[in-house]
């Protein structure tokens, strides 16, 4: 029982190390005042203050965090609608239909993805003139695929939350639509947070599909961090690379924290 | 007045009948127009044929002239990946790579699910947390770290060769082995998460009735933890194999120019080579290609959940 008992930590440790080695190594080098990323020359903080001299990044920064908001926002109605006929629809042939287009675009390779819909875009703008590319196609790209993962997000919640708070609000003649916004909704607020969160860090996240459908002036982070990393590895990237690591993870455990409490008062309460 | 109230309130009515099919038919109709559609779309391209200029495609329909559509279709697309052995190495390194990864992360994941699901039950939420966060940190900037670890003189070379394991360094970077590593570790979350949902579910009093009967720990997992855990196995390996076949950041950034895979490909001839129909076409390819795993994660997750719809 003791030998299988540290097997479990070595194997966790091994593991975990796999998983944050690269990104550890990437925050240290951030600090490197060397310019070559492998040789340690000291510690430094000066490329965060270059970055903050990027205006190139900066400008990409600012457009795929505006596109991130607008994606999440919608990602999370589409999505959040499309879990609720998930999982309250008897089954229909609409129903499993709409599984399949559900799950299709969380495993679909980003290259189908975005050349499909840009072939949609250009075939679009050859008839109607509309739309134009630049940053609305790659919202309406980004919310395809992001409201996929808060179906599966919100999805799970709904499966697993309690029903007998709805029913009751419905024996005391609560209209449906009511019964929703002041019951369902607040129990699977945690989910629709944690949904939008993820669609927002994967439309800030995506090279690809923005590749594809962007157009002339909207060029979004992940681009420019493309065009300077085929240039090779640059401590400027590992500062920036280390900002975006801080941030998701504060997000991460924010998230993490808030659901975990949540489950425990409607635990405690129910 | 009261005539129309009497309407307004019997519209009202038959609206609200028509409000679950409303609901319904929003994300409907948004995935058909901007996911399926654009499938359509990607087949026609692969029909058409190529040009110099703007489109860089002629239409399929030529002309329609006096009610008469004329149509053109053209598989010479399909006939150049059939023929130039380019593409077909292609499919063949991608089906390669994307089952190498595939392997390494159940190699890999099996035991860190397993580890993760046997931890006292106050640290489990914990690691799995540790699991999700580096899928929530930048792909882009996960592929890159490995640039700097793989390159020759980079971290993992450096290490092994100050500790004497090495005298040259090892050339792992733009090498396919970079891919692999990549692959594996960019999804290995994908594939420890199902797996550690099924391995929750394990049923418990089987293991105990095992180990009654004498059965040895190895015995007792091959014979029921494994079984048990095969469709989670499966739906996390699907997980992992489908987006590899078509991955392009990590064979680009870390395979070198020898590195043969479909998403890479098709990304040359789209953005380099401005052939939209063959990369179209290649884009066909990959869809085919993935619709069995597609059909395994499908049916397996739905073993795996059971009856979801309570």
């Amino acid at each position: 029982m003791k030998n299988s008992r540290l097997l479990q930590i070595i194997i966790l440790v091994l593991g975990f190390g796999f998983l944050y080695l690269p990104i550890i190594s990437l925050i240290v080098y951030s600090f490197n005042e060397s310019r070559l990323v492998t040789v340690w020359g000291g510690f430094s903080t000066k490329w965060y203050g270059e970055l903050l001299n990027n205006s190139q990044l900066l400008d990409a920064a600012w457009l795929s965090i505006k596109i991130g908001i607008i994606n999440a926002t919608i990602a999370v109605i589409l999505g959040t609608l499309a879990a609720i006929v998930l999982v309250r629809y008897k089954r229909s042939k609409m129903r499993s239909s709409l599984d399949i287009m559900v799950a299709a675009p969380l495993v679909m390779p980003d290259v189908i993805i975005g050349l499909s819909i840009l072939l949609l875009f250009v075939s679009l703008e050859n008839m109607l003139g509309w739309p134009q590319r630049g940053q609305l196609t790659v919202i309406l790209a980004h919310t395809t695929f992001s409201m996929a993962y808060v179906t599966v997000v919100v999805r799970s919640r709904l499966i697993s939350m309690d029903r007998s708070l709805e029913e009751a609000a419905m024996d005391l003649g609560a209209k449906p639509l009511l019964v929703f916004l002041t019951v369902t909704l607040p129990i699977i607020a945690p989910s629709l947070a944690a949904g939008w969160l993820l669609s927002f860090t994967l439309s800030m996240d995506d090279l690809v599909i923005a590749s594809f459908v962007s157009g002339p002036g909207a060029t979004t982070l992940p681009m420019v961090v493309y065009s300077s990393v085929r240039l090779g590895v640059s401590p400027q990237i590992n500062a920036l690379a280390s900002i975006i690591i801080f941030v998701v993870s504060i997000a991460v455990l924010v998230a993490g924290l808030m659901m975990h409490k949540q489950e425990k008062r409607l635990a405690a309460g129910g | 007045m009261n005539g129309v109230m009497k309407r307004l309130t019997r519209l009202a009515t038959t609206a609200r009948q028509y409000v679950p099919a409303l609901i319904a038919a929003i994300p409907m109709i948004w995935l058909l127009l901007l996911f399926v559609l654009p499938l359509l779309f990607v087949v026609k391209m692969s029909l058409s044929e190529a040009r110099l200029g703007l489109p860089p495609y002629y239409d399929l329909i030529r002309s329609i002239e006096d009610g008469i559509v004329t149509i053109q279709i053209n598989f010479s697309n399909y006939m150049i990946l059939a023929q130039d052995s380019l593409y077909v190495s292609a499919l063949l390194g991608s089906l390669k790579i994307a089952t190498v990864s595939t392997l390494l992360c159940i190699l890999i994941g099996y035991p860190m699910a397993y580890a993760i699901a046997n931890a006292p039950r106050h640290w489990r939420t914990p690691l799995l947390m540790l699991v999700i966060l580096p899928f929530w940190t930048s792909f882009l900037i996960r592929a890159y770290a490995w640039i700097g670890i793989l390159k020759n003189n980079g971290l993992l070379n450096n290490m092994l060769m100050s500790i004497g394991v090495i005298d040259e360094p090892l050339n792992i970077l733009y090498t396919q082995w970079a891919v692999f590593i990549g692959d594996t570790y960019t999804y290995l979350p994908f594939f420890i998460l199902p797996l550690y949902a099924s391995l929750l579910k394990l049923d418990h009093s089987l293991l105990e009735a095992a180990a009654d009967l004498g059965a040895k720990p190895i015995t007792q997992f091959f014979t029921v933890t494994l079984p048990q855990t095969t469709p989670g196995i499966i739906a996390g390996s699907m997980l992992v194999f489908i987006p590899t076949m078509g991955e392009f950041i990590i064979p680009d950034l870390l395979g070198g120019p020898d590195v043969l895979m479909l998403g890479k490909m098709m990304w040359i001839e789209f953005f380099n080579n401005k052939d939209w129909p063959v990369a179209s076409a290649l884009t066909v390819v990959l869809l085919v290609a993935l619709i069995i795993p597609f059909v395994l994660m499908q049916n397996y997750e739905q073993l795996d959940h059971g009856d979801n719809d309570r």
